[in-house]
């Protein structure tokens, strides 16, 4: 999502605007949630730091928006455009997430059958978000895709490309339906709530956690996009290779032996599946089975 | 050449057009980066430097200055815990006069660890000696470092000099930055002359000899001051070549739509551009509010903020760090600068916001102006506020119940 801000905030900059792009970082590790912002204008821009009211959000993971962390509602609006990429119909997204705005999915054909169709999702979001505002021409998205895509190599440079020309393309009929964003209203405006912070003894205050397993709570197993499923059939119940190479302690073994992964937590690292020495552990889309996961929770 | 920039790579840039010759390092978020970028230009032959991965912060300083005594042009960049461990090194290091460069990526400080930025890191090194410029945008980030090398290696000043920019809202940032060439920085900076600075075997010589007794002390470290003193006249000096060799105008303390203005927000830093849109708005409303932003912070500029605040009625002081038991440490400064004057002074008030990056929001400023104003018709000001809703307050008590439960620590009285 870093890479796809950049490709948008630069083919924003070549199409002669003023920009900023920054990525938001929390947990700095592979497949926890990061979300980037873009913002263009013809003036100087003075804002900074989180967007309040987007005109469009790009939600490239679905999983992510009952994730608390993500924030991905942040600001969302009625006179914001969602763009979810989702095999699901927009309508169900609208009703699920009781939106007033345009809700629109960028489905991605074959994607439960090729995980590895997952890696120019960035690139696909960004050209998507390039037609929606309907101010970046093909040439610059190309100039822009090239600039910050530069050094991969060629095979997947042209994957990238042919996903984002396909985005492109498919939002067509959309384009330019995101809109200028304007300044707040200068009249009258709500006061911020403030309180005043009443003091609390340190027992309280000071920063401790007493209760224990509290990270159990972060449900870490919401970063995987790919799934390691252990077959039992395959397995030659040696009890201890997977669960102890598991970074996260995520795999338990029973006491026939039979390890049990621990979805809620396991972050898809993968470990497990190159240590197996039966090729007991397949590895699946995390899309094929979560969607009903999510679904499940929200609706 | 107007090219999209981070504040790290800003950085980057500005250390390499400076030409540095020597640059000792040690990682830490949110300021690796600007190693990493320098790094990978040496590694594709773009740019002739030797880095040095030292063990610590501590170590990392200690050879910067050293680098610096023995005439090499030298550059250093850290942040927040990092600039804490190397702390006693940063007295040190002024007080041996080495003029070098060092980046802080502002961050706010632990417990608890957090990595979002405030400004309590740069100002625990306010008193060490060395040169503070506060950037606002990457354009600030390049062009302070380029400034700060004229002036650490001026003669009148001979400190160093630390350019800190805010964690994530410039070193994550991407905005449109104008990338001066080679030729141009080099009519602006020249080679830096050492003069009887330089380190031959042949003529060896002791730096940071010890001394006893308080008057010799003195003596050394009120040099420092002075040395400081004379950083002031020539900013200025400096920003006037500057602005004749890039086109670009800086002031030690800059005013923003203040001309005719009753109140003025002082704020430094990165969110001094969102304190600039919301004197958009509030101009678009109709009202005569302004902001005042110190570039420089030591020296502290002393008539640059006199002439700023000259006839302004009440003044908003937003500050982006907390010395609990006192409060905003730039209220105090300006209080300290306005007392001892004569004439009418402005109402000051105090707000503390943007602690471990905090957002502002408009309404936050809007806020702030109209309780300035209202204290410049009370003639007094409130007491200081801490920008914190009723929203977060139970956020806060939300995670409180998860880690106190079931304590029975909690529970004792």
């Amino acid at each position: 999502m870093k890479t796809a801000s950049r490709i948008l905030g630069t083919a924003f900059f070549l199409e002669g605007f003023e920009v900023q792009d920054a990525p938001r970082y929390g947990a700095e590790r592979r497949g926890a949630p990061i979300s980037a912002y873009v913002r263009a204008s013809h003036q100087e821009i003075k804002e900074r730091g989180i967007i309040r009211d987007p005109g469009l959000v790009i939600v490239a993971d679905e999983t992510l928006v009952p994730m608390p962390a993500a924030c991905v509602m942040q600001g969302v609006g009625a006179q914001t455009l969602l763009l979810i990429h989702s095999l699901e119909n927009p309508q169900v997204w609208r009703d699920r997430l009781n939106l007033q705005g345009t809700v629109l999915t960028l489905p991605s054909a074959g994607e439960t059958a090729d995980p590895m169709a997952w890696r120019c999702i960035g690139a696909a979001c960004a050209a998507a978000a390039a037609r929606l505002v309907g101010v970046i021409s093909r040439d610059s998205l190309g100039s822009a895709l090239e600039q910050e895509l530069a050094g991969l190599k060629a095979a997947l440079m042209e994957e990238n490309l042919g996903r984002a020309h396909w985005a492109y393309d498919l939002m067509e009929p959309e384009q330019g339906r995101v809109v200028s964003g304007r300044l707040l209203p200068t009249g009258p405006f709500s006061s911020p709530e403030w309180v005043d912070l009443q003091y609390e003894e340190a027992r309280v205050s000071a920063p401790a956690i007493h209760a224990a397993m509290t990270s159990e709570q972060v449900q870490t197993g919401l970063w995987r996009t790919r799934r390691p499923v252990i077959d039992s059939g395959h397995c030659k119940r040696c009890w201890w290779l997977c669960s102890t190479y598991c970074p996260d302690g995520a795999i338990k073994v029973d006491e026939a032996g039979l390890p049990e992964i621990d979805y809620a937590h396991c972050k898809g690292c993968m470990v497990c599946v190159a240590q197996c020495p039966n090729h007991a552990i397949e590895v699946i889309p995390e899309r094929s089975v979560s969607r009903t996961a999510v679904a499940g929770k929200d609706s | 050449m107007r090219v999209m920039l981070t504040g790290n790579g800003a950085a980057a840039w500005g250390a390499r057009l400076a030409g540095v010759e020597y640059l000792p390092a040690f990682p830490i978020t949110p300021q690796t980066e600007i190693i990493e970028t320098i790094a990978n230009w040496i590694d594709y032959g773009e740019f002739d430097c030797r880095v040095v991965m030292l063990d610590s912060e501590h170590s990392m300083i200690t050879a910067a200055g050293a680098a610096a005594t023995t005439g090499v042009r030298t550059f250093t960049a850290t942040s927040s815990q990092g600039l804490l461990y190397g702390m006693e090194m940063l007295y040190t290091v002024a007080g041996w006069r080495a003029p070098f460069v060092l980046v802080n990526v502002s961050r706010g400080l632990a417990s608890p660890i957090t990595l979002e930025p405030d400004h309590n890191d740069i100002l625990a090194a306010r008193d060490c000696g060395f040169l503070q410029l506060h950037c606002a945008t990457c354009q600030e980030v390049l062009d302070s470092i380029l400034l700060a090398f004229r002036l650490t290696e001026d003669n009148r000043v001979r400190l160093p000099a630390i350019v800190n920019l805010d964690g994530f809202y410039l070193s994550f940032t991407r905005e449109p930055v104008q990338l001066p060439s080679e030729q141009q920085v080099a009519g602006f900076l020249p080679p830096f002359d050492p003069q009887n600075q330089g380190f031959r075997a042949g003529a060896p010589f002791s730096q940071a000899v010890a001394v006893l007794g308080g008057s010799a002390y003195s003596y050394f470290r009120y040099q420092c001051h002075l040395a400081a003193l004379n950083a002031e006249q020539a900013f200025s000096e400096s920003a006037a070549l500057f602005s004749e060799a890039f086109g670009r105008s800086y002031q030690a303390v800059e005013s923003y739509r203040c001309d005719d203005a009753e109140v003025v927000f002082v704020m430094m830093g990165s969110f001094a551009t969102k304190a600039k849109a919301a004197v958009d708005q509030l101009r678009a409303a109709g009202q005569a509010v302004g902001l005042v932003r110190p570039l420089l912070l030591r020296p502290f500029p002393v008539k640059a903020f006199g002439r700023a605040l000259a006839g302004k009625r009440g003044v908003a002081v937003i500050d982006q760090n907390l010395s609990p038991g006192y409060g905003g440490i730039l209220h105090a400064e300006l209080a300290a600068n306005l007392y001892g004057h004569s004439g009418s002074k402005p109402v000051l008030v105090s707000f503390i916001g943007g602690l471990g990056g905090r957002d502002i929001s408009s309404e936050e400023f809007f806020e702030m102006a109209k309780i300035t104003r209202q204290a410049v018709a009370d003639g007094s000001a409130p007491p200081p506020r801490l920008l914190y809703t009723g929203d977060e307050l139970r956020e806060m008590k939300k995670w409180q119940a998860i880690a106190l439960q079931q304590s029975g620590r909690g529970d004792q009285t």
